[in-house]
């Protein structure tokens, strides 16, 4: 994998011009992580119409990896039911993410998800175990 | 025309250049995370396990002595190092423990309820979360020097924050963010005129210039042996001899007593009470050869080489369209570090450019959280330089980071 396969214009573009980036007042599912190795930093707040996802914002700080999978992925739950979310695995956004990722960079790809799945967890009242984040 | 100044040439002396990665030549230039290594230390390693590998002190057999001796031989080897007696020098795992050992032992039990701790803003995690830790506990406060826009601390306010009488002035010697160079003897003179004792972070310095104790007359110092070219999981803890005899050991265990009955126990004498337990032997013969090596070559050798490499390399940077250079643009106020951003380039992906060119760099907060909010940014890409860095590498990182601004399409 070169630099260049890894940084296609299309994940550019969601680094630069994300659509799904603010934030939400009071939301009703708000988490936030760190990858304190590198310093990324992702905030995802949603609000909840029946058992679905209705709006959905993200916020952070972090390389273009980590930012355009969360984009993606945000985009990608709207509307989606809390359960459905739950069973989310990482190697669905990698597959939305589309580009070779090495193991070291694993953790920037899956941040979003980790945090996403942080949130819909604890508004459901249950807990995250290691095994519901692969 | 900067290539005429000649630097050192010891590329040679370190195995790990012979192997390309990502198939082009190795460029290390993350020798401020940890230094490569030597031949001569790894050959003390080897000749460690396979020819006298034995315990020390307790062991009463050829072996057992030569292996006490060897280890006792690097204690003095560090203390001459650093200009102090090896009753003095305490071998640890690293900078942090040897901090969070002052912090546990003087610390606890000087510092109590509303007394300051004076740190600065420009600390590592591991000379600020220990003092957090110490403060919560004791009820004891905080206060940190602050740094100018260029990087240095604020002379003035140090002054003025030395004058109020904190019980510890705990400050870095150099930077391993800014790469600023602190006035630590001053710091330390106007420090003992409030009585105000002094922890210097020395992890960065030790490796890179001559650091004598006396001269700076600091109370404790701390380095690493990783980042002078010895093995990790060695460490040295500096202490003025009336200081450690004066202060409790922090780990009970085996050769830290003198006598142990089913109800009490002595303690022996300094340094040994605060080396409880198998210690790192070959680390510590290991960083004895270290130093040997260091010292080969001259200290005042390594500080200009890496004083010319930052030069050189704070002079290509500045040219780099769209860079961010943090701490002062003067080179002689700074050594062998160099953070920076590049465009809207999160480091973390220059990072990866780099590698594929067989450049390390560090990228992140480089344990500097607050640092690099102060900073205004939640990451830095950093270069750190040793001896077997040339300007051939500057030139590389420059040409590389052109490749990152096409790649991100800058």
């Amino acid at each position: 994998m070169t630099a260049e396969e890894m940084y296609q214009e299309f994940i550019l573009d969601l680094y630069r011009n994300p659509s799904n980036k603010g934030a939400l007042e009071n939301p009703q599912i708000k988490a936030r992580d760190v990858n304190h190795s590198c310093g990324d930093i992702i905030e995802i707040h949603a609000n909840v119409n029946g058992s679905s996802i209705k709006d959905i914002k993200f916020s952070g700080k972090g390389c273009a990896i980590s930012q355009a999978s969360t984009e993606l992925l945000v985009e990608s739950v709207k509307n989606k039911h809390l359960e459905e979310i739950k069973n989310i695995t990482k190697e669905q956004v990698l597959e939305m993410l589309g580009i070779p990722i090495s193991a070291f960079r694993l953790k920037c790809a899956l941040l979003g998800l980790k945090v996403l799945k942080l949130g819909v967890y604890n508004y459901l009242g249950e807990k995250l175990e290691d095994d519901n984040l692969s | 025309m900067e290539q005429i100044i000649s630097l050192l040439d010891v590329k040679k002396d370190f195995p790990i250049f012979k192997q390309k990665v990502n198939g082009k030549p190795l460029v290390y230039l993350d020798s401020a995370a940890t230094s490569q290594k030597p031949i001569d230390v790894l050959n003390t390693l080897e000749e460690y396990y396979k020819e006298y590998n034995s315990n020390v002190f307790r062991a009463i057999h050829t072996l057992g002595e030569k292996a006490t001796e060897k280890y006792e031989e690097a204690r003095k080897k560090v203390a001459s190092f650093i200009n102090s007696s090896p009753k003095e020098i305490i071998f640890t795992r690293n900078t942090t423990e040897s901090i969070n050992l002052v912090v546990r032992t003087w610390g606890k039990a000087n510092i109590k309820k509303d007394d300051t701790i004076l740190l600065t803003e420009m600390e590592h995690h591991s000379n600020l979360v220990p003092w957090l830790m110490l403060a919560k506990e004791q009820n004891a406060k905080i206060s940190y020097i602050p740094i100018t826009e260029e990087g240095l601390l604020d002379i003035k306010k140090s002054q003025e924050l030395i004058s109020k009488k904190p019980k510890i002035l705990a400050l870095t010697h150099i930077s391993n963010v800014l790469g600023t160079i602190n006035p630590i003897k001053e710091l330390i003179q106007l420090a003992h005129r409030n009585n105000v004792a002094v922890l210097v972070d020395a992890a960065q310095s030790v490796p890179h210039m001559k650091v004598d104790v006396k001269d700076l007359d600091a109370d404790f110092l701390a380095f690493s042996g990783h980042k002078m070219f010895g093995p990790t999981g060695i460490g040295v803890l500096f202490g003025k001899r009336k200081l450690l005899e004066s202060i409790e050991p922090l780990y009970g265990g085996g050769e830290m007593i003198k006598e142990v009955f089913y109800t009490h126990a002595t303690w022996n004498d300094v340094p040994h009470k605060f080396e409880a337990g198998t210690p790192h032997i070959a680390g510590a013969i290991g960083l004895g050869a270290a130093i040997d090596y260091l010292q080969k070559i001259g200290m005042q050798n390594i500080f200009e080489h890496n004083q010319k490499l930052t030069e050189y390399a704070l002079n290509k940077l500045k040219q780099v369209k769209g860079i961010k250079i943090y701490g002062p643009l003067d080179s002689k106020l700074r050594n062998g570090v160099i953070s920076f951003n590049l465009a809207d380039i999160h480091p973390h992906d220059l990072s990866t450019v780099l590698d594929e060119e067989g450049i390390a760099i560090r990228s992140g907060h480089a344990c500097a959280m607050p640092l690099h909010d102060k900073l205004g940014i939640t990451a830095s890409a950093r270069v750190s330089f040793h001896v077997y860095n040339t300007f051939e590498d500057v030139d590389k990182l420059i040409l590389a980071l052109e490749k990152a601004r096409k790649v991100f399409r800058l």
